[in-house]
């Protein structure tokens, strides 16, 4: 545990004890983890740790610090604590706080097994680097040694630009071949001036300006130079590109550090995006084993309370927000039981007889399989599709809500399933940020940015989207342009350097200047 | 902490606190941060520095809820009217305070505007004796008693005359042992100011321009009080006469009728006088008005200030803001006094974008 050099984080012995019982408690449940360090350390060091996402060898930035006073406020307010801080690292790093009640420990050590099982097997954990711990310290480094030569201001002022856009990413990228491999290239298929010569006939000397009149000839030959100039060029990018930053770093006229600052931001945001893309059944797995495990077997009956009191706070549920906790746990409980039950497949659901279908019970006992094979396959996204059902909805109060333009407020739209359920898909589809795409990078053909918003319903927050616009357009250097949706007309947001303008698509080209808005 | 955290959040400390320097003309304008009664503590609700990214507004937004409640009935209104609720690990807008003490936010103005320190006129510096608990007699009152020293000398006195037993240590202090607290005086300078702001509210002020005094009434406050350790504050309101009021009154007094600015220099004239001597009080005063006199008054206002105030002043300001009604004449009078007194400084408000350069005109003097 010298590893992380400023913090005393040896594990107490009695804590040693408990930890090595607790995993043996975790094995014999099926579960399946990288070797686990815990370390042990205060308040303060928890909450600077927690600001930087887990990673005390972070790179520096600000935004950090506002993460640590908010964290380092509301605990000495008493508002707020963490619990538990688990990185998903191979080993393992899990950090508990000193001052923790026994019990407290017990469940967070739990708890911690159950993400470090989930961090090992989800698939969508596959692709992340398991060395993440070095490399995010490397990142701190390279970045600290840019903040000497180039100064902090210009080094901070990039990366503040690099976080506005560290969500334009294309998490799917990692899983398809969207491309072809760049090194491939295609096969030649301009030959040139050959191409370009019509076809002669063989003849005689004498026979040839009737064979190959000249006139008829040339008019070939212009015709085809025409069709050639009117064929389109070739996209650029090929597809709409929704990995933005992918496209900056490639495409981008950045000095070599900012482009090593920008891919240091962009590697980090795909290593963190599974965590946000799985949180539900993430915490819900982890909140299910610490349940099992401290109920089944470690809890002490004068822990009793305390346990209770604890993991009920970590459930409560407001109106406003959903607990990924709660859902999580819920619904990992429901499928557990649906299996055990028997109540799935095709009988199941053609089953209309709403009394058989409440005592259904098939004894087939496939319950704990079943969510192992959950935990394996599935995200947030679709776990939610795949086992939302109505009777989980009405029995855990959901509702869907919305936004009422008149009153500008936000009221219970429905508790129909199929709302909820849409409402609740949406949210998290692209974690509940709108879909952003490079569409041209050489747009009018004078090397400007033509990004699109694709449209769902949903404006954007246009002052915002500006400001981004902002941050784009010094990365590019040339003029961008979003193409979105404003007032249920498409509009082209733009930033040239010096002035934001927006203009409805459509219009009369010429008009465009003149019907274009100056703000500045 | 660790050494790391506390640069980034110094860092951020500074961004924040650059931001409300190259905002401030948009907070004073505000007046937000005009709540300072009693406590010192000025909060001001801050946000957090977010970074921007495209995200989604609330028009056409949703999201799912759990709890009790019928279709169409409404949410709580998020906090900070956009911030959308959404399923996920999106932390929700927060409002970040940053909590400035009144002595920061001087240094915040300060700092802005370039003043200069006021220096306390030296022969007005009063002298008070302060007690300070800081020492050690024989004899005093039972309730200063010093019980750690008083215990100690006498298991020092048991020890050294034998009579002190390890296996029954009862110690029992007799008269010589007793030690009590005492205090020594202390010479403590006080450089202690009043500050006098005299009004015009006859019917041409309109609540606008009050606003507009109180907001740079506020500062200047802060400014000066940043110099003293007393400050002492006397408002007067006036029309044709003139009262002295409280600070509530003086902000929401609405008159009307006729301006005679005299009487509120005799006023503040007659309250120097009698309740803060020119030569233990440093004394300041500040009029605003609309610059509408009653035509016959000037000559007298003039003569006032030439042979009774301004002697007795550390500085004297004349503030005038615009109203749709008056002349403004009256500015041109007291202006023609800065020639020949340097303690006499005017300036006009039109509107609240000119209060932070009529705070600055106010206060470069240094007096």
């Amino acid at each position: 545990m010298t590893q992380l050099g400023f913090y005393n984080t040896n594990l107490p012995p009695h804590l040693r004890i408990l930890k090595d019982e607790i995993e043996g408690y975790a094995r014999d449940y099926g579960l399946d983890f990288f070797e686990t360090i815990f370390e042990v350390v205060d308040a303060d060091d928890l909450n600077e740790i927690a600001a930087y996402g887990g990673f005390p060898t972070r790179y520096p930035h600000w935004s950090f610090g506002m993460q640590y006073e908010e964290l380092s406020k509301s605990y000495s307010y008493g508002l707020s604590k963490i619990y538990e801080m688990v990185i998903n690292n191979d080993p393992c790093y899990a950090y508990l706080m000193r001052c923790n009640h026994t019990v407290d420990q017990k469940l967070v050590m739990a708890h911690v097994y159950g993400h470090c099982d989930f961090f090992k097997n989800n698939a969508y954990f596959g692709h992340t680097t398991r060395k993440m711990m070095d490399e995010i310290a490397n990142h701190g480094n390279r970045l600290r040694r840019y903040v000497e030569r180039f100064g902090e201001d210009e080094v901070e002022g990039f990366l503040d630009k690099c976080m506005s856009i560290d969500d334009l990413i294309d998490i799917h990228s990692v899983a398809i071949k969207r491309r072809d491999d760049p090194h491939a290239a295609p096969p030649k298929t301009d030959d040139g001036e050959e191409d370009e010569k019509p076809v002669r006939f063989k003849t005689k000397d004498y026979l040839t300006d009737f064979m190959n009149p000249p006139d008829q000839l040339r008019a070939v030959e212009d015709e085809k130079r025409k069709a050639k100039a009117q064929q389109t060029p070739p996209h650029f990018p090929e597809r709409p590109e929704k990995d933005v930053l992918l496209f900056l770093i490639e495409h981008a006229p950045l000095k070599n550090w900012q482009k090593d600052v920008l891919s240091i931001v962009r590697d980090e945001a795909y290593y963190f995006y599974p965590q946000a893309q799985t949180k539900i059944i993430n915490e819900g797995w982890a909140s299910f084993w610490h349940s099992t495990i401290m109920t089944q077997k470690v809890l002490q009956p004068s822990e009793v309370i305390d346990y209770a009191d604890h993991h009920s706070g970590t459930m409560a549920t407001s109106s406003k927000r959903l607990n990924p906790y709660k859902v999580g746990i819920e619904l990992l409980r429901d499928v557990e039981r649906r299996w055990n039950m028997g109540q799935f497949g095709a009988e199941w659901e053609n089953c209309d007889d709403l009394d058989k279908k409440r005592s259904w019970n098939t004894n087939v006992g496939l319950g704990r399989q079943k969510i192992f094979e959950v935990r394996k396959i599935h995200n947030d996204i679709t776990f939610i599709d795949t086992f939302l059902t109505p009777e989980f909805c009405v029995e855990n109060k959901l509702f869907a809500f919305n936004y009422q333009d008149q009153t500008k407020n936000y009221v219970i739209e429905s508790r129909e399933f199929e709302k909820v359920k849409q409402r609740l898909l949406f949210s998290l589809t692209n974690f509940g940020k709108p879909w952003i795409y490079v569409l041209n990078g050489n747009h009018a053909n004078r090397g400007e940015l033509l990004l699109r918003h694709g449209y769902n319903g949903v404006e954007l927050k246009v002052p915002e989207a500006r400001d981004v616009l902002t941050n784009i357009q010094f990365i590019w250097g040339r003029p961008v342009h979003l193409e979105t949706v404003i007032d249920d007309k498409p509009i082209l947001l733009s930033f040239d350097g010096s002035d934001h303008t927006h203009q409805t698509i459509g219009g009369d080209h010429d008009t465009r200047g003149k019907s274009g808005t100056k703000t500045k | 902490m660790g050494q790391k955290i506390e640069q980034d959040l110094q860092r951020f400390r500074k961004i924040v606190r650059g931001k409300i320097k190259s905002n401030l003309s948009k907070y004073i304008s505000r007046g937000e941060m005009i709540g300072k009664k009693g406590n010192d503590l000025v909060s001001i609700p801050m946000p957090s520095i977010n970074t921007p990214q495209f995200r989604y507004g609330s028009k056409g937004s949703g999201g799912v809820g759990v709890g009790e409640g019928q279709p169409g009935q409404p949410l709580t209104k998020p906090q900070d009217g956009e911030g959308d609720p959404q399923a996920g690990d999106q932390p929700g807008g927060h409002i970040l305070e940053v909590d400035l003490t009144m002595e920061e936010l001087a240094d915040i103005l300060g700092e802005e505007l370039a003043l200069p320190r006021i220096e306390p006129k030296g022969k007005k510096n009063v002298v008070t004796e302060k007690d300070k608990y800081s020492s050690i007699r024989n004899v005093g009152p039972e309730s200063l008693r010093h019980f750690k020293r008083t215990y100690k000398k006498a298991l020092k006195r048991q020890i050294s005359t034998g009579t002190y037993s390890p296996t029954n240590p009862l110690v029992v202090p007799i008269r010589e042992d007793k030690q009590y607290r005492s205090w020594k005086e202390v010479p403590k300078p006080d450089a202690v100011a009043c500050v006098v702001y005299m009004m015009d509210v006859s019917g041409s002020m309109t609540d606008e321009q009050k606003e507009i005094v109180r907001i740079e009434a506020f500062w200047i406050d802060t400014w000066i009080k940043k110099h003293y350790q007393g400050v002492d504050t006397v408002y007067i309101v006036h029309d044709a006469v003139a009262h002295e009021v409280d600070e509530h009154t003086f902000y929401h007094t609405r008159e009307s009728g006729g301006t005679k600015i005299s009487a509120a220099y005799e006023m503040a004239n007659k309250i120097i006088d009698a309740r803060f001597p020119p030569t233990e009080w440093n004394v300041y005063a500040f009029h605003f008005s609309d610059g509408d006199n009653w035509g016959d008054d000037n000559a007298k206002c003039q003569e006032i200030l030439k042979t009774q105030l301004l002697p007795k002043l550390n500085l004297f300001g004349y503030g005038q803001v615009e109203s749709p009604y008056g002349s403004g004449e009256f500015f041109e009078h007291v202006n023609e006094l800065t020639d020949d007194h340097e303690n006499v400084v005017v300036t006009k408000v039109p509107d609240r974008e000119a209060i932070l350069a009529s705070i600055k005109e106010f206060l470069k003097t240094g007096r």
